[in-house]
């Protein structure tokens, strides 16, 4: 049982890394795009070629696949994010299973016995998976915080005014298309990163772990806690695993159908579109022309949530 | 055998992949021509129609030899399967497409997605993952043209094909709710002005759409097997050549269904790439149709009013 909760909290900071990406690409530039099954894929890979064939090490190895999925993200984002979002959506799709296919056929069988990732003498080993679980949150507590930044900031008001209207941010002065590239670019790093940690986690790489059920996933991931928001995203990557190891930890494996949490999983995103498209949690909330410096906010937020605990009125 | 009645040969291969995209790609383009939006769900209609089919022949024919029984069978099963295919269409639309009509435009896509994903494992979970062929109604021994071989189901899927894209024709551009149909994908409000029941008009496009792609699906079933995840790839490819010819435009979708089909049969083995990577084709013809002609052969450049 245990087992299984360090499961749900490894594998929701990998997905956590993934959404943050599908969040700057889907939530703050309103753009769909279904193939982070493949930029996980890409980052996988790269980690485990730089780890085994190149002997570097994980720390080398994490930018470089960073890199790699975000130069595969320019390549495909320039030809189809001129258009319309909806050829996006299935030429992404294509792009996943056409990475996917070029995986199996290029290396049907993968990586194993990748080497571990090691920090000061300290070596990562997948059974000690406290490790893991830490490791792998300080990664999301740093994208987090960056990807915070980035959508309060200039560039983040500019990817949300090409989501809310194409025309209208164009005609305000914005380059439409070098925001829409960003924001995909910096996803696609994301969802290479996760990779990179997947691939540290797991220590072997096969081509059959990325399909397009993994980009369902995210996608499920950023629509369920709300689109837009980066703490929902969060939420909503532990609530996609949980939902993922409800058979394990029920102990019905035998009752529930394996394609049961699938099922799930497409349900969600019609209902959540039907009676709450904005997700659980709705989407952040963004106080322009707010005087007041950020250390002013952050000590107003903590009075606020002292008089909370106080029990007295806000 | 010399390479110009290989590539003759290729180019027939062709013919009856195209046919098969060309139906499904109908779907897509009429949906597109009336709403503006990709149903996601229609590569999965395709496999649902695929199944039908394979079940109602099977139940019908048991092991009966192929004859004229068999053949009959063949087309009884394939009405059954439109009729089904046409009302689970119509149903997803009510259900899942029609409330979010003028929510913002991911709402449907996501909608959609969400539908492909109940669909495909839904029947994974009812019929196992495990692809089922299905057989012949007909003695399929090939027929030697010349030097060019035909099999009889390619002539079938041909013959089939054709039959139901004129009857679509002349249904769209000989028939009153044809009139209607072409009107709602022209000017939604004005035909609703005009005393046109939208509502119905969306209803039908979806039916005769799904209709359709249970046709693909019966078809594309004799040379690539019926299993749950038969649709995406599929779809994806029948949604490419929709592109191709123009999306929302009918004729575009037949003339782009039948090119990318052949594209894909005498490209792979033109560039030498192997079996496995054939998928990669159709990818990369649709980046470069979105690079170069993005309205596609018959499409019109439509530009966001303000």
């Amino acid at each position: 049982m245990l087992n299984f909760f360090q499961l749900i909290l490894i594998y929701a900071g990998i997905y956590a890394l993934m959404a943050i990406g599908q969040n700057c690409i889907t939530g703050y530039t309103g753009m769909l795009s279904l193939c982070h099954a493949g930029f996980f894929c890409i980052g996988s890979y790269a980690t485990a070629i730089m780890c085994k064939t190149f002997g570097l090490s994980f720390w080398l190895s994490l930018p470089v696949a960073a890199i790699a999925t975000g130069l595969v993200g320019l390549l495909i984002g320039i030809p189809t994010l001129r258009l319309k979002g909806d050829y996006l959506c299935i030429a992404t799709l294509g792009l996943g299973e056409i990475i996917r296919n070029i995986a199996t056929n290029v290396n049907p069988v993968g990586y194993n016995s990748i080497p571990r990732a090691s920090l000061f003498g300290y070596q990562f080993a997948s059974r000690n998976k406290l490790a893991f679980i830490v490791l792998i949150w300080v990664f999301v507590l740093i994208f987090y915080i960056l990807f915070q930044q980035l959508a309060h900031s200039r560039i983040g008001r500019a990817m949300i005014a090409v989501r809310e209207d194409e025309v209208a941010a164009q005609s305000n002065g914005i380059n439409v298309t070098k925001y829409k590239i960003s924001s995909f670019v910096l996803g696609a790093a994301m969802g290479g990163i996760a990779g990179c940690m997947q691939t540290a986690y797991t220590l072997t790489v096969q081509p059959g772990s990325y399909t397009f059920m993994v980009s369902v996933m995210v996608l499920c991931t950023v629509v369920l806690g709300g689109m837009g928001n980066g703490k929902a995203v969060i939420l909503g990557a532990f609530i996609i695993q949980f939902i993922s190891y409800l058979p394990q930890l029920t102990g019905l494996t035998n009752v529930i159908p394996a394609q049961a949490k699938q099922m799930i999983y497409g349900l969600l995103l019609v209902v959540m579109m039907l009676w709450r498209p904005q997700g659980i949690l709705g989407r952040d909330r963004f106080r322009y022309g707010d005087p007041r410096t950020r250390r002013e906010k952050i000590a107003a937020f903590f009075r606020r949530e002292g008089r909370n605990a106080e029990g007295g009125a806000v | 055998m010399s390479t110009l009645t290989l590539y003759m040969q290729y180019i027939v291969n062709g013919l009856t992949l195209g046919a098969i995209y060309s139906l499904i790609a109908l779907g897509y383009t009429m949906v597109y021509g009336i709403l503006k939006f990709i149903n996601f769900a229609h590569g999965d209609i395709l496999m649902v129609g695929a199944f039908i089919g394979l079940l109602v022949y099977t139940a019908l024919t048991g092991d009966a030899a192929p004859g004229a029984w068999t053949l009959s069978a063949f087309f009884i099963a394939m009405l059954v399967s439109m009729i089904a295919c046409a009302i689970l269409g119509m149903l997803i639309e009510r259900i899942a497409y029609k409330p979010l009509r003028n929510a913002n435009r991911l709402a449907p896509l996501l909608s959609a997605i969400g539908v492909s994903f109940i669909l495909s494992n839904g029947a994974a979970w009812i019929f196992g993952t495990q692809s089922r062929r299905f057989p012949y109604p007909f003695e399929n021994d090939p027929i030697h043209i010349g030097s060019i071989t035909i099999t009889p189901h390619q002539i079938v899927v041909i013959v089939v094909s054709v039959a139901m894209m004129l009857l679509l024709t002349f249904f769209v551009n000989r028939t009153r709710m044809g009139k209607a149909m072409r009107a709602t994908s022209l000017d939604q409000s004005t035909s609703q002005l005009m005393g046109i029941n939208v509502n119905r008009v969306i209803s039908l496009t979806f039916a005769i759409g799904s209709a359709l792609a249970a046709v693909g699906g019966i078809l594309a079933a004799f040379d690539f097997r019926v299993y749950p995840s038969m649709g995406t790839m599929t779809g994806l490819k029948a949604f490419v050549a929709a592109v191709i010819g123009g999306i929302g435009n009918i004729q575009g979708a037949m003339i782009g269904g039948v090119l990318l089909g052949i594209l894909e049969a005498v490209g792979a083995p033109l560039l030498h790439i192997p079996n496995g990577m054939k998928d990669t084709v159709a990818f990369a013809v649709l980046i470069i149709v979105l690079l170069v002609k993005p309205d596609g052969i018959l499409g019109k450049n439509e530009r966001e009013k303000v």
